[in-house]
Order: C-alpha cells, then sequence, then structure tokens
C-alpha cells in the first residue's frame, strides 16, 4: 500500500523520470509504480469512444497493461466519434485497430485485444481474474453486467460502469466494501497542526529559551522570534489572568489578539512582520485538534476494532492510531512546521522539535503495531515507512465504502435501500442531476428491450421527420416514471402531486435529449468522460486523492456535473 | 455487407438507407444537428443548413501543448473542417505524457505543425493550418479572419495579449468583428473552462486576480536567511548564478545549468541544515513547473470544445451567453471526488480592457514611485512588470528609448503626492500589452 507520497527522487532524472515528469510531481514513484503494476480491462461496445478515451488517458501516463474486449466491426460511424481508427480500418475488427492505434502511444504499455462474445467470456472460469479495473461501456445485457458486478464483489476488483449518450454522460464506481485512502492528498492549507494548546515539554522549553528576555531584545532579534514560539509565549502571559485557561472563544481570541498587537514593534518603517504571522494564525490554530468525523468513522467501523490476522495493514495501523487516541486524546503529531520569518537556526530548531515529536508518536504507534502483530501471530511485520507514512497523514485518512452497482432488468425494479431518502430529496432539488441517472437506467431497459438496435434504432435517418422520436420517448418516459414511483415509495416519503409532476418533467428533458443522440456519442462528451473516468481510475489504483462516491453526471447542455451516491 | 455491419455491430443504432458514406461518417454527429431538442431555440437552423454552416465555421486554436493536441482532435471530430493553429513551441520528451499527438522520434520538432499533420492523416477531410511563431507577430487583420477562437494557453501574458487585441477589435455596427473567446487552462487535477464574449461578459482582464501570482520570497531572506529547500534553490538561481556566471546566459533546460544551480542549493541547504533540496524539485523552482496529466487535460480541452460546438450551431445553449447571469466560467476540481462550479463571472466597469472607468486603487501618497511601479508587478489584478507611467500632462517614468527613461528617472525617487494629487488618473503601458491600464489613485 502507498503510503503518503514520498519526496522526489535525488540527483539528475532518468529517461523515464523525464517523460513522466509532470504527472509525478502529483503522485510520486510509489503511484506510479502501482499505475505500472495494474491491469485495467476495458469492456467496449456501442459508438465505444468513451472508453477507448479512457485508455489513452491511462496508456500516456504509463499503465502497466491494458485490454479491449470488443467484437465489434469498424464502420463508417466509428470515424465521425473515435479518433484512433482510419478511414483503412473500416470492415474490419475495431479492436484490433484500437490495440495497435492506441499501443503507438506509448511502448511502456502493454495493450492487448479480446474478442470472443461477451457470454462466452464470462462463461469461462477466472476469465476476468488477471484485471485489477474493469471498465465497462454498455449497452450490455443485463445478465453479463450483473456477472461482472458479482465477480467484481467477490474479488474487491473496482468496477466502472459509464455511459457517455448525445450531451450527457455517468458513471457509477463500485468499489470495494472497504476502500479506505491514507494518501489523500488535502489542500496544505488545511494541515498545518501546530498543537499551540496542547505543547509539549520539549515545546515548552523551547519557548521558554527563545522568548527569555523579549521586551529587552533589540528589533533585530524582537522581529525574527518565530511566530509560533510568540503565540505559545503569550498563551502563557493570557493564563495568568485567566485562570490559567487558554483563550477560547471567539471573543476571547480576538482580545488575545489584542495583547499580542500591543507587543508588536509596528512603528518600524517596515512593520515586524512576525508579530503579523501571529496574529494572522490565532484563529485558525487555537483548537484542539479533534479528529475529523471521516477519521472517526474508520476508528468505528467493524474492521478497525475487529482485528484479525489477515486484516489489511490499514486496520492493524488505524486500530494502533486509535488506541494511541484512546491514550493521549490527540492524533499522532503530523511534524511539518509553515515557513514563517525566521533566522535559519531558530527556524531550523524549531522544526526538529516537531520532527522528533513527531518520531516519537510513530515509535509508540509502530510498539503498538508490533504488538498486535504479535497477539495475532501476523507472520510479516508492516514496514515502518507504511506506519510512519499513516501517521504523518493521519487526520486526513478517508474510507469510502462500495456499494454494488444497480443493475437494471426490464420489468424489474431497482433498490436503493439506505440510499433512498436522500435520491429522493435529491429529485427535488433542481440543481441534482440525479434524475439524469434515472433516465439513463431507462435507457439500459429501453436498449435491454429492443436487445440488437438499442434505443432509437426505430428512427428514420436524420434527414426525415422525427415521429418515432416522440415514440422512443414516450416509452423510456414510462419506464423512468415507474422508477420514480417505486424509489419514491422505498423511501416511505410521499411528495405532493404538483412536486411530482416537476419532477417528472425535468427528468423528462433528460429522456428527449438522450433518445435525440439515438445513443450515439458526441465525441466532446466522450472525450471529457474519457477524462473523468481515467482521473478516477487513476486514484483507485494509485490509492493517493479521494475517489467519486459513487457516481457521477455531466451535463454538457449546461456544463456542469453532479456527485451522487446510489 | 450491409448485412454483415448489421449482424456484427450488435448494439448501434444504424438509420437505414444513408447511401453517403460522409452522412454515416458523421451519423451521431447528425443526430444532433437534425434533431431538436428540449434546449435547442425553435429558430435555430438544423439539417443540411448546419452542417454546411459548421463547415464553413474558421477557428483558430492557440496552443498545440497538452490542450491544444485534445482540442485539435476534438474539433476535427465536431465537424469543423477549417482549423488554424498557432504554437510557437517545439516538443520536448517531458511533453509525451499527455500530448499524445507527439511521439519520441518528434522531440525537438514543431508542436503545431506535427500536431496538425497527425490530425489531418486521422481525419479525413479536415485541413489544419500551422503556424509556428509567438501570437504577437500577427495582427488584427489575422484574427479577423476566425469565428471562434480555442485557448489552451499555460501562460497569462499570451492569454492577456489575445484577450485585449480581440476586445480592441470589436466594432459594434458589425457582428461579425466579435470574436468568441474560449479558454481553458490546468494545473495538477483543476482547471477551468470559460467563454468570453469580447466587450459584453467578463473578459480575461476582468478575472485576472484568478491568476494572482505567487508572493515572491523577500531578497533579504535568500541572502542571510534562508528556511526552506525552495529558498536554497531561488538563492542559487538568483544570487548565486549572477555572482559567479555573470557571462552564462542561464537555460533552464540545460541538464549541466539545473545540475549546477542543484549542486550550489543543496550545498547551502547542508550549511545551514536545511534538508530536501532534489534535482527534481530545483527544476521545479527553477522552470516554474506546473503538474500537468492527460485526464486532466482530456477534460478541459473537451469542455472547451463542447462550447465551441454550441457557440458555432446553437444546438444547446453555451456558457457566456451575453445575457445578464448567464453561466460564463467552469471551475473544476477532481483532487477529492468530482467538483464543479459554474457560476457567471461578472464583467468589470473598471477593467483595464473592457470596462470604461478607470480602476480606483488606494495608495499612500508618501509612497516613492519607484515602489509604486514594484505594486503595479505584485498586484493580483494589475501585474505589470515594465511600466511606462504618465498623466494626461506630463510624463512620470518611462523604460524606452533610453533618452525619456533618462529624462525620467528622477521621478522614481519622489513621492506620489509630489507628482500627483489623490484622485489623478495615471495610464499605464507595458511592453507585453498593447493597450493603455488606466488607474486612478486615491490616496490614503
Ligand atoms: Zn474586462
Amino acid at each position: 500500500m502507498p503510503g503518503t507520497t514520498p519526496p522526489v527522487l535525488e540527483g539528475a532524472p532518468t529517461d523515464k523520470q523525464k517523460k513522466y515528469d509532470r504527472q509525478l510531481r502529483l503522485w510520486a514513484a510509489s503511484g506510479q509504480q502501482a499505475l505500472e503494476e495494474a491491469h485495467v480491462l476495458l469492456i467496449n461496445a456501442g459508438p465505444g469512444a468513451a472508453g477507448v478515451e479512457t485508455l489513452k488517458n491511462l496508456i500516456l501516463p504509463g499503465i502497466g497493461k491494458c485490454t479491449i474486449h470488443d467484437d465489434c466491426k469498424v464502420q463508417d460511424a466509428d470515424l465521425g466519434v473515435n479518433f484512433f481508427l482510419e478511414q483503412s480500418n473500416i470492415g474490419g475488427s475495431r479492436g484490433d485497430f484500437l490495440k495497435n492505434n492506441l499501443q503507438e502511444l506509448n511502448p511502456d504499455v502493454d495493450v492487448n485485444w479480446i474478442w470472443d462474445p461477451l457470454e462466452d467470456l464470462l462463461a469461462k472460469h477466472d476469465a476476468l481474474k488477471p484485471y485489477t479495473l474493469i471498465i465497462v461501456v454498455p449497452p450490455v445485457h443485463p445478465n453479463s453486467l450483473s456477472k461482472i458486478s458479482q465477480h467484481c464483489q467477490a474479488t474487491d476488483t473496482p468496477l466502472i460502469y459509464l455511459h457517455s449518450v448525445g450531451f450527457y454522460s455517468h458513471f457509477t464506481m463500485q468499489l470495494p466494501y472497504a476502500f479506505p485512502i491514507v494518501d489523500t492528498h488535502p489542500d496544505p492549507e488545511t494541515t498545518t497542526d501546530l498543537r499551540l494548546l496542547k505543547p509539549w515539554p520539549e515545546l515548552s522549553a523551547l519557548v521558554e529559551q527563545k522568548t527569555r528576555g523579549l521586551e529587552a531584545m533589540d528589533n533585530e532579534d524582537h522581529g525574527h522570534v518565530p511566530y509560533v514560539l510568540l503565540l505559545l509565549h503569550y498563551i502563557e502571559v493570557w493564563k495568568l489572568s485567566h485562570d490559567g485557561k487558554p483563550p477560547q472563544t471567539y471573543k476571547e481570541k480576538n482580545e488575545f489578539k489584542q495583547l499580542v498587537s500591543a507587543e508588536g514593534r509596528f512603528s518600524q518603517p517596515e512593520g515586524e512582520e512576525n508579530y503579523e504571522q501571529a496574529i494572522a494564525a490565532v484563529l485558525k490554530n487555537f483548537n484542539y485538534p479533534e479528529p475529523s468525523s471521516a477519521v472517526k468513522e474508520v476508528f468505528k467501523s467493524p474492521e478497525c476494532q475487529n482485528i484479525t490476522v489477515s486484516s489489511a495493514n490499514f486496520w492493524i495501523i488505524a486500530n494502533a492510531i486509535s488506541q494511541f487516541y484512546g491514550t493521549n486524546g490527540v492524533l499522532p503529531l503530523p511534524g511539518s512546521v509553515p515557513d514563517m520569518k525566521a533566522k535559519s537556526a531558530d527556524y531550523i530548531q524549531l522544526q526538529t522539535v516537531y520532527k522528533e515529536k513527531a518520531r516519537s508518536d510513530v515509535a509508540t504507534v509502530l510498539g503498538l503495531v508490533r504488538d498486535l502483530e504479535q497477539e495475532l501471530g501476523r507472520p510479516q511485520p508492516i514496514e515502518e515507512r507504511e506506519v510512519e507514512a499513516f501517521c504523518k497523514n493521519a487526520a486526513h485518512i478517508k474510507l469510502v465504502r462500495g456499494r454494488p452497482l444497480q443493475v437494471i432488468r426490464p420489468g424489474e425494479n431497482v433498490e436503493w435501500g439506505v440510499q433512498a431518502k436522500s435520491a429522493v430529496n435529491k429529485l427535488s432539488d433542481p440543481d441534482s442531476l440525479i434524475g439524469l441517472y434515472i433516465a439513463f437506467l431507462a435507457y439500459d431497459v429501453f436498449c435491454a428491450n429492443h436487445s440488437s438496435h438499442g434505443i432509437g434504432a426505430r428512427a428514420h435517418e436524420p434527414t426525415e421527420d422525427g415521429v418515432d422520436l416522440d415514440w422512443n420517448s414516450e416509452e423510456m418516459a414510462e419506464t423512468m416514471y415507474k422508477i420514480i414511483d417505486v424509489l419514491i415509495k422505498e423511501s416511505g416519503r410521499t411528495l405532493e402531486e404538483d412536486e411530482l409532476e416537476e419532477i417528472k418533467s425535468r427528468s423528462s428533458k433528460f429522456v428527449a435529449e438522450i433518445v435525440r443522440a439515438a445513443g450515439g456519442e458526441l465525441h466532446n462528451i466522450a472525450a471529457l468522460t474519457g477524462g473523468l473516468v481515467a482521473q478516477e481510475a487513476i486514484k483507485i489504483i494509485t490509492k493517493q486523492y479521494v475517489p467519486v462516491d459513487n457516481t457521477c453526471l455531466f451535463d454538457g447542455v449546461f456544463s456542469k456535473t453532479s456527485v451522487i451516491r446510489v | 455487407m450491409e448485412e454483415e455491419f448489421e449482424e456484427s455491430h450488435r448494439t448501434v443504432p444504424k438509420p437505414k438507407g444513408m447511401a453517403d458514406p460522409e452522412a454515416r461518417r458523421w451519423e451521431y454527429l447528425r443526430y444532433i444537428l437534425y434533431r431538436p431538442g428540449p434546449w435547442v431555440p425553435e429558430e435555430a437552423t438544423q439539417g443540411t443548413e448546419a452542417v454546411k454552416f459548421l463547415e464553413r465555421m474558421k477557428v483558430l486554436v492557440i496552443g498545440a501543448g497538452g490542450l491544444g493536441c485534445e482540442i485539435l482532435k476534438n474539433l476535427a471530430l465536431s465537424g469543423f473542417k477549417d482549423i488554424h493553429v498557432i504554437d510557437m513551441d517545439t516538443i520536448d520528451v517531458s511533453n509525451l505524457n499527455r500530448q499524445f499527438l507527439f511521439r519520441q522520434a518528434d522531440v525537438g520538432k514543431y508542436k503545431a505543425e506535427v500536431a496538425a499533420k497527425f490530425v489531418m492523416n486521422r481525419v479525413k477531410g479536415v485541413s489544419i493550418e500551422a503556424y509556428c511563431g509567438k501570437i504577437q507577430d500577427k495582427d488584427e487583420s489575422y484574427y479577423k479572419q476566425f469565428n471562434i477562437i480555442v485557448c489552451g494557453l499555460d501562460s497569462v501574458e499570451a492569454r492577456r495579449w489575445i484577450n485585449a487585441t480581440l476586445v480592441d477589435m470589436v466594432d459594434l455596427e458589425d457582428g461579425d468583428s466579435i470574436k468568441p473567446l474560449v479558454d481553458g487552462g490546468t494545473e495538477g487535477f483543476k482547471g477551468q473552462t470559460r467563454v468570453i464574449i469580447p466587450s459584453f461578459t467578463a473578459c480575461i482582464e476582468c478575472q485576472l486576480e484568478l491568476n494572482a501570482p505567487r508572493a515572491a520570497v523577500p531578497l533579504c531572506t535568500l541572502a542571510t536567511i534562508p528556511r526552506q529547500p525552495q529558498h536554497c534553490i531561488e538563492w542559487a538561481h538568483i544570487i548565486a548564478w549572477e555572482e559567479e556566471r555573470k557571462g552564462d546566459t542561464l537555460d533552464t533546460d540545460d541538464p549541466e545549468h539545473i545540475t549546477w544551480l542543484y549542486q550550489k542549493a543543496a550545498k547551502r541547504a547542508a550549511e545551514f541544515n536545511i534538508t530536501g533540496v532534489t534535482y527534481s524539485m530545483t527544476q521545479g523552482v527553477v522552470k516554474n513547473i506546473i503538474p500537468a496529466i492527460a485526464s486532466t487535460n482530456a477534460i478541459i480541452a473537451a469542455s472547451c470544445c463542447n462550447e465551441a460546438f454550441k457557440i458555432a450551431t446553437a444546438m444547446n445553449p453555451s456558457l457566456g451567453a451575453p445575457a445578464e447571469g448567464e453561466n460564463n466560467y467552469m471551475m473544476y476540481s477532481g483532487d477529492d471526488g468530482v467538483y464543479t462550479y459554474t457560476y457567471s463571472y461578472e464583467k468589470k466597469e473598471d477593467c483595464p480592457v473592457c470596462g470604461i472607468t478607470a480602476k480606483k486603487i488606494e495608495v499612500d501618497g508618501e509612497m516613492y514611485l519607484r515602489n509604486f511601479m514594484d505594486l503595479l508587478a505584485e498586484m493580483p489584478d494589475a501585474q505589470l512588470k515594465k511600466p511606462t507611467i504618465r498623466t494626461e500632462g506630463q510624463s512620470l517614468y518611462y523604460q524606452a528609448p533610453a533618452s525619456l527613461e533618462e529624462a525620467t528617472r528622477h521621478n522614481l525617487s519622489k513621492k506620489l503626492s509630489e507628482l500627483l494629487s489623490s484622485g489623478d488618473e495615471v495610464a499605464v503601458s507595458d511592453p507585453a500589452y498593447t493597450i493603455d491600464f488606466r488607474f486612478q489613485l486615491i490616496f490614503k
């Protein structure tokens, strides 16, 4: 499991590092290695440009292996939407030409093509075993989709199911039931943890040493006391007149700012930057470092509380850190200190005090981990750097709970379960695109009902009137209304008649726009979707950053997205 | 043959009777161009006329890099036939992780040329004319020929230049003089798409504050009290190079130069007990490298081309429709899930490019003109690095020619209050831009 991104390598870069430089600055060597170990399967049906664009965006950064399942022949319409096919390919096997044209993008990648009918492939034992991520582009028979979804649930293999039709697109990610992330790459603004209200003895000693005789210092020295030490010093001053308590309320914090402000030598022409920094840091840093709800959720989860010999490393370390939290009331210290006005040596000294505390916290956690390993009889000790990386980002870890893909079959209902209530709330929100999600469910039903031709097959060629379009729209809308009714019923809510009408009328426009495209892709929307899906694939494979949980919709008419959980 | 297609291509709808291969090829696109939709205005031209109209559109793509490669592909597959592209850069090996029209063997060649050739070979019937040079080489008469401009640049300066040029070209009597500008930008997992209808909606200059430069580290920190590895690198870059290799022009693409800076920086860091200087960080700081990946470029470029397509065809509403309150900006972030914010960036009355009034700024009258010039460089909504400053009646400071520079130099050490009264307006020009920036100075 990759930990918090280590710094990029020493010395002059290798050829590979030169080629991948711009991405290594995001996911580092550990992320790159994870990419290179991955094998992605794309099950490509329909026009298929979104799936192919996804692969392009994974091949360029150097995914290890990818395989295209495609049993179509290249026809004229492919050339209008798929950049990786050309005139001379007409009539040939689509997957074969795609493989060649994609392979050309990056010789480091192993690109493959398989063509057995999907049903036959899925009937083979272990056919899906080699793949670490599966992407499915419909139309695909609900039985096949179910089989793939079940395989992925059983093997903890991530699955992405996507649609790109006309101006709209959608993808749902079926992640393993437990998908924990350590290296979430939080916004650097949010990661500062200075423990100003919980200093430890070494830090207090440094404060004492560096702020002794503060008032008597000459301007040069006075203007270079690091603000962290200033704040810790003035907190002690404040406590003398406040029952030994630090400033806590908003009002007190403002009073405290005035106290500090009065001590700054601001009458000098250039002011006093360290005091300005101190004042600016008060509101942001005067908090007891309470773990976020995401972290508490990890601690509370059964996987963390009931660890076993075969638990993933993440859970063993999470258990150790929750013990650490139980004992100390705080998470391990991350140990980084932001830049601040200071003399070099003073800053390094301050930095060292933080780093050493962080190191000692890691040592404590590591001890707990070793105890757990022994208790459980785990054969392989967890590497120290993994524990260290976890401790460093402990406040920003995240657990995503994967949910099974909703596979809809003609004549059957989809189940929403615990998501039903929030789904209905979203239906009432005109800014949410959940209506589009339901329209795509209805689209899948339509495709299944008209198996070999899919939606729009009845439409005449576009030069003629679109009478039959209305017929398609009606059929799809009926299916969609049924899904909406069942959902509302499942949620236990009742909606006013006019609200329901509004929801249906809003959703029927999604249907009309989907039918207009007759199952066809617009290249722009396919390319955009391929970008989004590749981005999510990279996040899942590298276990860095935070993936979509679990469904994303793109509306190319009004240029916006929605993320919903279904 | 026809039968066989029906059989094997099991899933795609296939309208019958489309004998013309060209019509069959663009089948999916034509569904959209021929058929009404819930948001397509009734008066929109559809059908064969819409196809012809799209084919006659002349589009300029600025930049053939990460976004540009994607944009060229997307426009060619959106039915545009007459595309032009400008880029002055040549291909570097670090482009290959995302600029998918280039191969190892293309390293060193002009981006615009290689990209245009590749797309023309792949997509039959599209014409792409490449110009390998700077956008500033061309003037209004060149930009006038286009209907839409799609911009995928990494330089704020170039964006500001094309923006000012396009706004300047607007003649309200002549609708054709208004050239919609679709602009994309990315950084790591983040990006944005915006549409500018020059002089009608917020322009790039109105939005300049979004591109605020990172605050520079004070020289005295670099020289005497470094604390971060970056400080040591900046010291090597700005101070050590000047002192020890004065004659050499620093070439940030020359590995020997970067290695020298890296070693200098590493040595300095060791002296101050600072850890973390690496070759890669040195390169990043010195070249101001912005992380870039294929997927984010794909998202933003496609979003830009989707807007260009909607502007060209009216087949759905586009961003930037000049009605009040219409959205013109889509912000995208992929770090934490997927998040977009689509909104209307308001046009500014005091925008130096498209506004009508001078921008009011509060300054200290006691400030020296020299410091006021630094302020102009730092202000997020000015960012003017080589300002020439004048009022209606007098020249306060001229960067060039040398004779005027000399004649006005003494003003640099005068206070603003000696040169001006509160409320006076100054005009500032900068060699990077074609226009004057007007500021009204209010003394604090
Ligand atoms: Zn403006």
